[in-house]
């Protein structure tokens, strides 16, 4: 285990390398002086200049690698162009309410996921199963905008449930009032590709011999399949819920846009729209960072359910 | 009897599956709109301004309301502060030409699904953002199929040093959250268009293939056909892509079909976003992004139009690709 750990960890470094070259060609090489973006955003020709002297624009490519380098390690990406924000304290700050949003998210849709995929799993291929799977890829083809421009307009606009946008200060206010609606809509965004996903993880296991053995002994069918089935179905589920964590992140952008959230998301939007390469930059890098964190968490996990799975 | 070959017998299973024959068909209708509009037989004025701003679909009737604001807006009194205004004249000559005009050519006060602010055509706008929508789809999963196939292919194929140089670019691009590439690459070229949102998301969304065909080609290459076309002097080249590559075809097939819709999905993200492409282009992604402002307006038409065309596609397209898998891979069930 521990063995395992390390050498995964030691995989890290050249993953981790190929993400900083990646990073680094796109914004220095392909992306050019930031002279160029910043001309018309930042009226200051000192404040540019500054800018350029930081990255190094004027010096070899291998003199902004190794600045590039610095900055990532000792965790400091400089200020914002647009705001002259930290960007460690934009990080600290943006990270709160992504979460106050995510958490609930990935846990409410999880469980519903389950449980109904759970259902039409038990009872495959009749009427139920194949209604709920074309609700589920008609539901699938609709785009998240629609959702949340629809969501939004009926439950917050016209019914007056939930309060448009914005942000208050106390966390129970934002995650009971103005996060309620989010969570919503990305429930319902993520349901329909759980379902069919979860379903499928549900068959391998109703197929099972341990689960015809379960029967044959007697047991309920509640029992067959809350106790027996739901475990085992439980594995992969987990896994995959902490898999998408990190991509959330990041991906829930347009949750937190329309609904006034300012969290990581809403941050890289902002960012792309001003041309804010340290923002990008940063949150590429650390996402890159969290993903990989918790792939190895999430097979060392699979190991500590599952003692069959072999690491190697 | 006379042999059948592994397509055909594919498509004859398929043709059984309703579902997706029927899929089938819809995707061929949208390919052919898309075809119609790129030639310009169909919805070439998309941009002319027919009707008036958000005139309702005909079956809802003429916007009452809206005539009779009009009118009231230009019989609103007007503040002077008492001084005769010296121009009265001239824009009462100026008003009563332009009424002429308007006159001989009339905007129509509903068009068959709406229009949008300018008046333009929403059916119109739907039909030339399905061309631009689908041919971003179609376009950006060639590329990275493309990609995805050669690079699995020479790795699976060749292993060694090559192999551990195509993993590690595939686990620097996996270790990214795909959007957050995308949006990172849109960042940087800073440009708009149909070309660049191909080429973006064609050049970040090759990593599923490549680990699918890879496999294959792994598990492939030491088959016996090959070792024997080794044995009869085939080069490398020619094993990889003429012996192997129609055997392992079904799985590209399937992840081509797959990567359009992921595609479709993502250009109407980016585009809604304003990274997509540009504003003289209307593609759904575009008829969203207005739709929020007139959502609130109650104009409710142009949403249901996108809406109703992407996801018509993106199911029919789903469908189809179950079904195709299915015809393609008997054994799967």
């Amino acid at each position: 285990m521990l063995a395992f750990t390390l050498r995964r960890l030691w995989q890290f470094v050249p993953t981790l390398g190929g993400v900083v070259l990646l990073v680094f060609v796109l914004f220095n090489w392909v992306g050019g002086d930031p002279a160029y973006l910043l001309a018309g955003k930042i009226s200051n020709p000192a404040q540019i200049e500054n800018i350029r002297r930081q990255l190094g624009v004027d010096q070899s490519y291998a003199v902004q690698l190794g600045i590039f380098v610095k900055q990532i390690v000792s965790a400091d990406f400089g200020a914002s162009w647009a705001t002259n924000e930290r960007v460690s304290e934009i990080f600290a700050t943006r990270l709160g309410p992504s979460l106050t949003v995510l958490v609930p998210l990935l846990a409410i849709s999880t469980l519903l996921g389950m449980a109904a995929a759970m259902l039409v799993a038990y009872v495959r291929g009749s009427l139920t199963d194949r209604a709920v799977m074309i609700a589920c890829t008609v539901g699938q083809s609709v785009s998240i905008l629609v959702y949340i421009l629809v969501f939004q307009y009926l439950f917050a606009y016209k019914l007056g449930w939930f309060p448009v946008q914005g942000w208050g200060t106390t966390f129970g206010e934002n995650l009971l009032r103005y996060s309620a609606l989010a969570i919503v809509v990305g429930v319902a965004v993520s349901l329909a590709p759980d379902i069919r996903l979860y379903r499928t993880f549900f068959l391998d296991e109703i197929g099972q011999d341990y689960v015809r053995t379960a029967r044959a002994k007697g047991m309920s069918e509640a029992r067959v399949m809350w106790v027996h089935v739901l475990r085992n179905a439980a594995i992969p589920i987990v896994t995959n819920v902490l898999l998408q964590l990190p991509g959330l992140l990041a991906g829930a952008f347009l949750i937190e846009r329309f609904f006034g959230i300012p969290g990581i998301g809403r941050e890289v939007i902002l960012a792309v729209e001003r041309s804010d390469f340290p923002v990008i930059k940063a949150v590429t890098v650390y996402v890159a960072i969290a993903t990989m964190v918790v792939n190895l968490a999430a097979d060392l996990l699979y190991r500590a359910i599952d003692p069959r799975v072999q690491l190697k | 009897m006379r042999e059948q070959g592994v397509w055909t017998l594919a498509w004859l299973r398929f043709r059984r599956d309703r579902i997706g024959f029927a899929s089938l068909v819809i995707v061929l209708a949208y390919v052919a709109a898309m075809l119609a509009a790129a030639a310009g037989w169909l919805a070439q004025d998309w941009s002319e301004e027919r009707g008036v701003s958000y005139a309702p679909p005909t079956f809802v009737g003429p916007d009452l309301s809206a005539a009779a604001a009009a009118v009231a807006e230009h019989r609103g009194p007007v503040e002077d502060y008492g001084i005769p205004d010296p121009l009265a004249a001239d824009l009462a000559e100026i008003a009563k030409t332009l009424s002429g005009t308007n006159t001989g050519e009339a905007r129509a006060p509903t068009l068959v699904f709406g229009a949008d602010k300018w008046g333009r055509d929403v059916l119109k706008k739907t039909l030339k953002g399905a061309e631009v929508s689908l041919f971003v789809g179609l376009a950006a999963a060639l590329v990275a199929t493309l990609l995805g196939t050669v690079f699995g292919a020479v790795a699976g194929f060749r292993g060694g040093w090559v192999d551990d140089f195509f993993n590690w670019l595939y686990s620097v691009f996996t270790a990214i959250p795909y959007l957050l590439l995308v949006l990172a690459v849109a960042a940087v070229v800073n440009q708009k268009g149909v070309l660049t949102v191909i080429l973006i998301l064609g050049l970040t969304g090759w990593t599923g293939i490549f680990r699918l065909v890879r496999a294959e080609y792994l598990k492939h290459k030491v088959r016996e056909y090959v070792l024997a076309a080794d044995a009869i002097g085939a080069s490398p080249a020619r094993r990889m892509f003429v012996h192997i590559l129609p055997n392992v075809s079904h799985v590209v097939l399937v992840q081509l079909s797959l990567h359009v819709v992921l595609f479709i999905k993502s250009e109407v993200i980016l585009t809604f976003l304003g990274f997509g492409v540009g504003v003289e282009t209307v593609s759904w992604g575009s008829m969203l992004a207005e739709a929020g402002s007139e959502l609130l307006l109650g104009k409710w038409w142009q949403i249901t139009a996108a809406t109703i065309a992407m996801a018509l596609l993106v199911t029919a397209f789903s469908l189809f690709t179950d079904a195709m898998r299915d015809a393609l891979d008997p054994r799967l069930k």
